[in-house]
């Protein structure tokens, strides 16, 4: 990165000018926000995530009017499972506030009529007691007004603070609040609304239907989920967010908690910038940065290459089997020397063995062979537990969109030769499963003929499937063909 | 024609019966318990009394309203209920057929006790009302059971369920139905345990005077049914009319 050197010409720069004039460093920081005056009112801007609203550019200090609505209301947490969030303006995290340091924030807090819970507000951008929660606490078909003055820049939390708080920010009673310095933030290309949030359901992930929320599981920390935005798939797909090459990208990155701390992460970038915890210590060049509960950090890059880069909390199985995962999707013109793309693809096999193989210390013990179905079952039994349970699982039902099932597969059992050689020599690419597409690697797996040959009756002889017994020579018949 | 005519007159009488009619009662022997909001010393005494087996309907309140013109929704007292006051009524005395047996909603604790009064009995206290809630179908006081407490906290998550029909749910040992799972109820002290709105800082020891606290102060932070509810009643003002506020009677 050439840019490095030059950040840190211009950081020497400053710190010599900065030297050279301590009493000007200090004036700005005595600045009496307080003592802003206002000039004039507008209707604050709110947006749903991943938007955020227009930057405050070089605006006055104002009095800024926020009409924020509570609902509560059923949404999708995943496919197929839905579950009665509390929101601030119908969105999970809330709207986004966006203001400038010195502004007047008129609050009009309303719960819907049809709420059954009071509610109330408490952003961390409030200076004076409860953070405002104590003068917007409002039962359902009521307004609260309370106001107050925005001190100090920087990204903030807010959220509900009604008995039983833990409750209501699981249920989703959170967003985030942006205080801009004088003259605002650094203009950029693309800026988004990203934040986390776990949540604790009756069901264990992926189970249908209406969840409720799960209290002893909240207490326990034992989340279900783990999500940006509210829901698995907020930020994938369709919902990607998007940039275009060359393009320097901010994002508003919260953690509503209620229990975790966030790894935030962008597979394949690396943070230009972090305003670390939402401050303003800027650190630089950083890969991974922690969102603690109730915290926010911004965070900038700019994208060199296309393709998509993943936004994950990099306590990684909440990534990849709790939903914390979000897609930036970049387009433009490849650049070969940042990222040259795919080389060469292919399945790894060590050469003659080499580590996968103990070498024979000693007379080995003979391996004893299965003479009936119900031998080759059992003995299959143990080697589909410790080969194969862990990507097809304890009853073959596979994993979604990662692990293709054995029970009742029809890709199974339409060829048991397709499935002996998809064990002997790996398989990588989509394939339709009972009307699913995968697409993942499996590897080789270096056992025996007759483990094959047990494992694979063991699995025909199970779950629904079709009761083939395989035998070590049709796997013998189906290596040697290959060669 | 005898025969036509005997059941005729036996349906009238019985529907101007049940018109007049408020709603049954059980008995309710007291008893000492330890509420959500208090420590080993400050046990609460129930005595015994009668309570409504369940909330009052919009047909009964109806009739309440046509004895009592001054409680129709255009004549009332803005002091006594606020706009919301029984906002889904097509009149002053008309409603749509399919509410008629469900608990009556948007009611002021003014109307509620207006109510009570009129029919010769009295709003339950906040101890009265959680004595008998605190009870399932087979034990007075279910609270340590988590299975109560997760049906009433689903429940509470549950939108519209003050459009259900009275007397549907399961009737705890008491014999009372509808405690949870329909409308929150008023109560004749629904304020005395001071919930600031500032629920993690009701824990200062001078609150103890009101017997409140937020979290430190309770009892049994796993009950987080109750929480709502007290957290409820903090939000509330006398003139309050609310959805999924309803009430029922007691009596000494």
């Amino acid at each position: 990165m050439k840019q490095t050197n030059l950040i840190f010409l211009i950081s020497i720069a400053l710190f010599a000018f900065a030297c050279n004039n301590p009493s000007e460093k200090k004036a700005i920081k005595d600045v009496d926000a307080t003592s802003i005056p206002i000039d004039g009112e507008m209707n604050a801007e709110l947006t749903s995530p991943p938007l955020v609203p227009k930057p405050i550019g070089d605006r006055a200090a104002k009095k800024l009017i926020v009409h924020m609505e509570i609902l509560e209301q059923e949404g999708e947490m995943a496919n197929g499972v839905s579950y009665v969030y509390w929101t601030f303006g119908g969105s999970v995290p809330g709207s986004f506030i966006r203001t400038r340091v010195g502004d007047e924030v008129e609050f009009h807090l309303k719960n819907h009529p049809d709420n059954k819970l009071p509610h109330n507000i408490d952003l961390h951008a409030v200076t004076g007691p409860g953070g405002g929660a104590e003068s917007s606490f409002i039962a359902p078909g009521h307004e609260k007004v309370f106001s107050f003055k925005v001190l100090n820049p920087g990204l903030y939390v807010y959220h509900c603070a009604t008995a039983p708080v833990g409750m209501h920010i699981a249920n989703g009673m959170y967003g985030l609040i942006l205080v801009e310095p004088e003259g605002g933030l650094p203009a950029v290309d693309k800026e988004y609304y990203v934040m986390q949030g776990d949540f604790y359901t009756k069901g264990k992930n992926g189970q249908p239907g209406l969840q409720p929320f799960d209290m002893q599981k909240a207490v326990d920390e034992h989340a279900d989920y783990v999500v940006f935005n509210g829901k698995v798939g907020a930020l994938t797909g369709d919902n990607a967010i998007t940039a275009n090459v060359g393009e320097t990208v901010r994002l508003f990155v919260g953690n509503g908690g209620p229990n975790l701390v966030s790894s935030f992460h962008v597979i394949g970038e690396i943070f230009d910038k972090v305003y670390a915890e939402g401050g303003t210590t800027i650190n630089e060049n950083i890969q991974t940065t922690l969102v603690p509960a109730g915290g926010a950090a911004i965070v900038e890059f700019k994208v060199e290459v296309p393709g998509t880069f993943i936004l994950v909390d990099h306590s990684i199985f909440r990534a990849f089997n709790k939903g914390a995962l979000g897609m930036l999707k970049v387009s433009g013109e490849k650049n070969k020397k940042v990222y040259s793309g795919e080389l060469m693809e292919g399945i790894y096999k060590p050469e003659g063995g080499g580590i996968q193989e103990m070498p024979n210390a000693g007379e080995a013990p003979t391996a004893k062979i299965a003479t009936t179905v119900a031998e080759r079952i059992e003995m299959g039994k143990q080697v589909y537990s410790q080969t194969c349970v862990a990507c097809h699982q304890a009853n073959g039902e596979g994993l979604p969109n990662a692990f293709p099932p054995l029970a009742k597969a029809d890709f199974l059992n339409a060829d048991v030769n397709r499935a002996i050689d998809i064990v002997l020599n790996g398989l990588t690419g989509e394939i339709t499963v009972n009307g699913n597409k995968y697409n993942s690697v499996m590897t080789a797996q270096n056992i025996t003929d007759e483990e094959i040959a047990n494992v694979l009756t063991y699995v025909y002889n199970n779950w629904g499937n079709n009761k083939t017994e395989v035998t070590p020579s049709m796997v013998k018949a189906v290596r040697n063909k290959k060669k | 024609m005898k025969f036509n005519v005997l059941p005729l007159i036996l349906i009238l009488l019985s529907n101007i019966a049940i018109a007049q009619q408020s709603t049954k009662t059980v008995a309710i022997k007291g008893g000492k318990y330890i509420p959500l909001y208090g420590t080993d010393s400050s046990v609460v005494t129930v005595k015994d009394f009668h309570m409504d087996i369940h909330p009052v309907t919009h047909q009964q309140y109806l009739d309440f309203v046509i004895a009592n013109p001054k409680w129709k929704k255009n004549k009332v007292t803005r002091l006594f209920a606020d706009k919301g006051y029984l906002m889904d009524w097509t009149s002053d005395t008309t409603f749509s057929n399919t509410i008629s047996n469900s608990p009556v909603n948007t009611v002021s604790w003014y109307a509620a006790k207006a109510y009570c009064e009129y029919v010769g009995k009295r709003l339950p206290t906040v101890d009265e009302w959680e004595y008998v809630a605190m009870a399932d179908e087979t034990k007075k006081d279910a609270r340590v059971d988590s299975l109560y407490n997760q049906k009433i906290l689903s429940s509470y998550e549950t939108p519209k369920t003050y459009l259900k029909q009275v007397g549907k749910t399961n009737k705890n040992i008491w014999g009372v139905y509808d405690l949870h799972g329909l409308v929150w109820e008023w109560t004749l002290d629904f304020n005395s345990v001071l919930i600031s709105g500032e629920s993690r800082k009701d824990v200062d020891t001078d609150r103890n005077l009101f017997c409140a606290g937020g979290a430190v102060g309770a009892k049994d932070l796993m009950n987080y049914a109750a929480f709502m509810r007290y957290a409820f009643r903090g939000s509330l003002k006398a003139n309050f009319c609310i959805k999924n506020l309803g009430f029922r009677c007691v009596k000494d």
